[in-house]
């Protein structure tokens, strides 16, 4: 019930999903209200209203320095709002404490494109880190975590047969692997909504298709997404929602299906040349 | 599957080259001077001398992997060896003594912490300041003067920190294992633990790795940071009352010999100058090495006055051995550069990332 009335223009298939993770009858993951964000005098974010429904994928474009990083930053607890209201799960968030931590224990994950994993560390360490499974004397339960290590690889991220080990340390892997292990972490900690900064940048065509993969394994399990991209050809693909920024504010707000990917970057080039 | 062969030797176990360098330099002076090192004494003296640089590297060992250094050890060692030679001799608080001693090590790695994590001043710069403050705080309260600590060896607290196994019988050398051998053991056995199996020690290879990682996935960074200082400080405390009962003496300047060989065994012994990979076991054969080089190069037949330079050449062997065997890339460019690269193009199917095979 709660999970079919949440599709504002998303592209939902008629297929039988597994059921959203906490399913507690919320209508948005996150939602936004006239948020705004200044850096001093720099008005990063003005009267921002974006809601994120529980198992959509809102692809958030934009020119740089347009504010995308900003605003995923202040939905996540990074940046706090300089006013403005934050809902997570329909329910309001208290500004003053919303940090990093609150948002994890609320269920919403960040992948950022280079500073999510430990590079010289093994990939069982890198699923556990912060949030460790310890006796009480905090001494880590290696068997434990390497046994779970495998099965998300194998069973949630799909690595089965590609010859990669919980021993593996991440500067082995390709970037696309990489993407894949961080996002496969986020799923196993339940995140709700997964948010992605650019997962994409710097990445082979082959790698590209991986991380699209994990886009849509995200939305298959039924979970929300939020991705920053730039290009307009991957987010267009994967995404429900295209959101798109200028200059802080939310100017467009499109479904893939009503434009095609050389109308959306025309639209776009249009937006540019009416800044000057 | 390119990825699934077995580990290597060298990857199964820990700290496997520097054991092989140990190996071949003690085969090398049982050669040279084998009066001395096939007999049992010598091991013995070792047991005795070798325990503070252990201690003090196996400390260091979690400064260097968490990407961080501390030079501000061998003025603990002053600054705490005072505390436990005036409250021992002058105030006779016997064991209590050597607790405080240690507690003030602490106290020192603390207030390193909060200099770096709270303040922000990188750990090179804060601990070299503190290095000069403690050390002239030493050298103010002890008035410049040494304390001698004759008849220590009928007290308690020498007898179990730093007594004799079996009383010292010079005719059957098990006798003379030393206290401080045994201690050391436990405390490097338990920092393995820590290192490796414990949130503390995983934390602090994340922040060798990188402190934004560490940040984005959850570690308290300073707080953890204040932690690895103020462990470091204890070893430092722990390393003082050793040295201090041992000498049976105290003295102002009794760290000054331990900044660099630390440091060198630590390196040697394979953890990442760049932090985020460290090997305890390879510390201890580092430190094993830089403590019987003087012993095993005088026996040997050559002057005191070469040990500085060996050792500073094993330092700078090992540095670039491991930079090579870290760094594929560098390791090619260097053995084309002489004609032994493998492969097309002087790179072996494992340089670079290797390539899925989906």
């Amino acid at each position: 019930m709660a999970d079919i009335a949440v599709h504002p223009s998303g592209t939902r298939s008629g297929n039988a999903r597994p059921p959203a993770p906490g399913t507690d009858g919320f209508v948005d993951i996150v939602r936004m209200e006239q948020v705004q964000k200044y850096f001093g005098a720099v008005h990063a974010l003005r009267n921002i209203d974006l809601r994120i429904g529980r198992n959509e994928i809102v692809g958030l474009i934009g020119d740089n320095g347009a504010g995308k990083s900003t605003l995923i930053k202040t939905m996540t607890g990074v940046y706090a709002p300089s006013s403005g209201r934050i809902f997570v799960r329909d329910k309001p968030v208290d500004l003053a404490n919303y940090s990093v931590a609150m948002a994890h224990d609320l269920s919403i994950e960040t992948v950022y494109q280079d500073k999510s994993l430990g590079e010289k560390q093994p990939l069982w360490r890198n699923f556990f880190v912060g949030r460790q499974i310890t006796n009480r004397f905090g001494f880590i339960d290696v068997k434990r975590q390497k046994a779970v290590a495998r099965q998300i690889l194998e069973d949630t991220i799909g690595f089965r047969g590609v010859g990669i080990g919980v021993d593996a340390t991440v500067k082995n892997l390709s970037g696309g692997e990489r993407q894949g292990i961080a996002i496969g972490r986020a799923m196993h900690f339940n995140a709700d909504l997964i948010v992605l900064d650019e997962p994409t940048v710097a990445l082979a065509v082959k790698e590209v298709r991986k991380v699209l993969d994990f886009v849509r394994l995200i939305k298959s399990s039924g979970r929300a997404c939020v991705y920053i991209e730039h290009n307009l050809a991957h987010v267009h693909e994967v995404a429900d929602r295209l959101v798109v920024l200028d200059r802080g504010a939310i100017v467009a707000d499109i479904a893939p299906r009503d434009m095609t990917v050389p109308e959306l970057t025309e639209y776009l080039i249009d937006l540019q040349k009416s800044q000057h | 599957m390119p990825r699934a062969q077995p580990r290597s030797l060298f990857a199964r176990i820990e700290g496997l080259p520097i054991i092989i360098v140990f190996a071949l330099m003690l085969a090398l002076f049982m050669t040279m001077a084998p009066l001395v090192f096939l007999a049992p004494n010598i091991y013995m003296t070792f047991l005795s001398t070798l325990p503070p640089l252990m201690v003090l590297s196996i400390g260091l060992t979690f400064v260097i992997a968490a990407g961080e250094i501390d030079l501000s050890f061998p003025s603990i060692i002053a600054f705490s060896g005072f505390v436990f030679a005036v409250l021992f001799k002058q105030y006779g608080l016997g064991p209590l003594a050597a607790i405080v001693a240690v507690l003030s090590g602490s106290l020192v790695g603390w207030l390193n912490g909060l200099l770096i994590a709270r303040v922000g001043i990188p750990s090179f710069i804060a601990t070299l300041g503190t290095q000069f403050f403690w050390a002239g705080m030493a050298t103010v309260l002890s008035g410049g003067r040494s304390y001698a600590l004759r008849g220590v060896e009928e007290s308690w607290t020498w007898r179990v920190i730093d007594g004799r196994l079996g009383g010292n019988d010079p005719l059957r050398w098990y006798t003379q294992v030393s206290m401080e051998a045994i201690w050391t053991a436990a405390i490097v056995l338990f920092l393995w633990f820590v290192l490796n199996r414990h949130r503390f020690g995983e934390h602090v290879l994340f922040l060798g790795d990188s402190n934004d990682v560490s940040r984005v996935v959850g570690i308290p960074v300073a707080r953890e940071k204040i932690r690895l200082f103020t462990l470091m400080g204890t070893c430092g405390g722990v390393a003082a009352v050793m040295l201090t009962l041992e000498n049976r003496n105290y003295f102002g300047d009794q760290g000054s010999g331990y900044l660099l060989t630390a440091i060198a065994a630590v390196l040697i012994g394979g953890t990442s100058i760049l932090g985020g990979r460290a090997t305890v076991v390879g510390t201890i054969f580092g430190a094993l090495i830089m403590g019987m080089l003087e012993a095993g190069l005088v026996a040997s037949g050559l002057t005191g006055a070469w040990v500085r330079t060996v050792q500073g050449l094993i330092f700078l062997v090992a540095i670039v051995f491991y930079l090579l065997a870290d760094e594929p890339a560098r390791r090619h460019a260097l053995l084309g550069r002489f004609g032994l690269a493998r492969g097309p193009g002087g790179r072996s199917p494992r340089s670079g990332p290797p390539v899925p095979t989906r």
